[in-house]
């Protein structure tokens, strides 16, 4: 059977879209079930994907952008949109790299959440290896973990505002250092 | 006093608080660990990255895709040209090319001189740490050597931008074969006499073996990959578990620990090393047999512009699987670049790993997993 074929037996209504570039496999989960979704892909004998090995967020925000962008008469550019082409409301993916160590095949696993409720479900409780990279996306996109044991930032210092790997937040940054020093 | 639930019922001020870092010889980088201590137990510890974050995912959002080669030679320092290759792999995946077999020889070659160079840092630094510093000057003088290669290659000692993708910029001179064969001896010699030094002595085996052990099933929990989980007794390692370039046609072995102790550790480093040394004279034996005006590089478009789509390619690094995550969004420059560096995830367990062991075996622990902050932070 084909690997596709055993993660759509294996997630069921769970798997809402697999799918595939250069070899690499994707399935997109509720977000309200990715507990419930890991762990059937870790524990179901045939797939084993037993080993976390990253975990990353997406702003998909410009994606979107140039999607729903019009386009103007001779412009290049993307195509207007037509109304199936519109982008689906979920800001952001949180996305987990799993890996089988006994069959030595990898899955991504997306979750999509949206901006007004950036809140997903901690999968610490399944690997532990799940930590620091869920610090790392409440740090860089302000995307909140339930469940997390620790969930404080990582990579930069509490006091920091914003969260800096979100499309919106500049790349020379908004200043933040300048204002902290004279406070 | 505030109560602190992971201090098992204790408050806080039933235990002392030791600032380990960053300004301590020990400390690697700006890391920093705050530790709770019961005597010279330490209780809880809570490390911190150390704030260097330099937004290396970023930058790469607003380069093309050529443009960020030389952003990763800035991860892990120690072996830039694994860090190169990784990068370009998963370019190259998204681009959907394979490069030809000479780059691919050349890669290798200079990968697993980059891993010889990265463990002689490892293990000399550990030595170091635990007061052991004439195993440092052995192993350091032949990296010296090793970086000479490196500059005379590609003009670069440390920040080499390695590679270019779908390929390699030059041929390897014509005198590589002299210089590996000087090279060659003396890099055993120096294994060798650090051996000689530390495996057997006393001391190193007393801070060394059974401090910090960890068992497979946890080390695979955290995620560990490289020396640090093979020295758990997991024998896993992507150059033989998912092979890329010609890694499958060479003879060599995955070295493996069985306690996951700083020893042991120690030990996967030294004999990866020796393993390293067998590849470079395969690769380099299969590097002599092809003609001479081998294409050195793939058809490769001057502006890269993948198609949409995302992939996902890692290789085994010197401290594990470095992978590199890349959405492409059909533009000319990457529209999301998450790097998977393997000493973060080892890095993580650190506070499990020390906990009810001595603050000096703290020290050691932090040196066997080498930890980078450029590769940590990002």
């Amino acid at each position: 059977m084909e690997l596709k074929d055993m993660i759509r037996g294996c997630l069921g209504p769970l798997a809402v879209a697999i799918d595939e570039f250069r070899g690499d496999l994707s399935v997109e989960v509720p977000k309200s079930h990715i507990i419930d979704a890991l762990r059937r892909l870790k524990d179901d004998p045939g797939l084993g994907f037993d080993f976390l090995s990253d975990l990353f967020g997406v702003d998909n925000s410009e994606i979107y952008k140039k999607k729903t962008a019009s386009k103007k008469p001779g412009d290049e550019g993307p195509e207007t949109p037509s109304e199936n082409d519109m982008p689906s409301p979920p800001r952001f993916d949180v996305i987990y790299l799993l890996l089988s160590l006994k069959t030595n095949r990898r899955l991504r696993v997306k979750a999509r959440i949206a901006e007004d409720d950036p809140v997903i479900d901690s999968v610490t409780s399944i690997w532990k290896a799940a930590t620091w990279p869920e610090r790392e996306v409440f740090d860089m996109y302000g995307i909140r973990f339930k469940g997390h044991p620790d969930l404080r930032r990582l990579l930069m210092w509490d006091e920091f505002p914003a969260h800096p790997l979100r499309k919106d937040y500049p790349l020379e940054g908004m200043g933040e250092e300048r204002c902290l020093i004279y406070e | 006093m505030f109560q602190d639930s992971s201090l098992s019922g204790h408050s806080t001020g039933d235990y002392v608080k030791i600032n380990i870092g960053p300004s301590h010889p020990a400390m690697h980088g700006t890391l920093r660990v705050v530790a709770w201590t019961d005597g010279e137990t330490v209780i809880k510890a809570d490390p911190e990255i150390g704030y260097l974050h330099r937004g290396v995912e970023k930058m790469g959002e607003s380069l093309t895709y050529h443009q960020f080669i030389p952003l990763t030679d800035r991860l892990n320092y120690c072996s830039a040209i694994c860090n190169n290759v990784a990068y370009e792999i998963a370019v190259e995946k998204l681009l959907g090319i394979e490069i030809p077999e000479k780059a691919q020889l050349i890669r290798i070659i200079m990968m697993e001189l980059a891993r010889i160079a990265d463990h002689q840092v490892c293990v000399g630094i550990l030595g170091v740490d635990l007061g052991a510093f004439t195993p440092f000057f052995y192993l350091i003088i032949q990296r010296e050597e090793i970086y000479e290669i490196f500059e005379w290659y590609n003009g670069a000692r440390l920040t080499n931008t390695f590679g270019r993708i779908g390929g390699v910029e030059a041929d390897l001179p014509d005198d590589f074969e002299q210089r590996w064969k000087e090279l060659r001896p003396n890099l055993l010699k120096a294994i060798d006499e650090t051996d000689k030094l530390l495996t057997h002595n006393r001391i190193w085996m007393d801070r060394t073996i059974g401090v910090t052990a960890f068992s497979p099933e946890d080390a695979l929990n955290w995620g560990f990959t490289g020396p640090c989980l093979r020295a758990c007794g997991v024998k896993r390692d992507l150059r033989k578990d998912e092979p890329y370039y010609m890694y499958d046609k060479f003879a060599f072995e995955i070295p493996v620990g069985r306690h996951g102790d700083v020893f042991d550790r120690y030990m996967v480093r030294m004999r990866e090393m020796e393993e390293s040394i067998k590849i470079i004279d395969q690769a380099y034996k299969m590097y002599k047999e092809l003609p001479p005006d081998a294409p050195l590089m793939a058809k490769v478009p001057k502006v890269i512009k993948p198609p949409e789509g995302e992939v996902y390619r890692a290789i085994e690094s010197p401290n594990g699987e470095l992978g590199f995550f890349i959405k492409s969004d059909g533009s000319d420059k990457p529209y999301r670049i998450k790097i998977r560096p393997p000493c973060y995830m080892v890095y993580q367990a650190f506070p499990e790993m020390v906990k009810g062991e001595m603050i000096a075996d703290l020290i050691a622990c932090l040196s066997s997993l080498n930890v980078i902050a450029g590769e940590l932070d990002r």
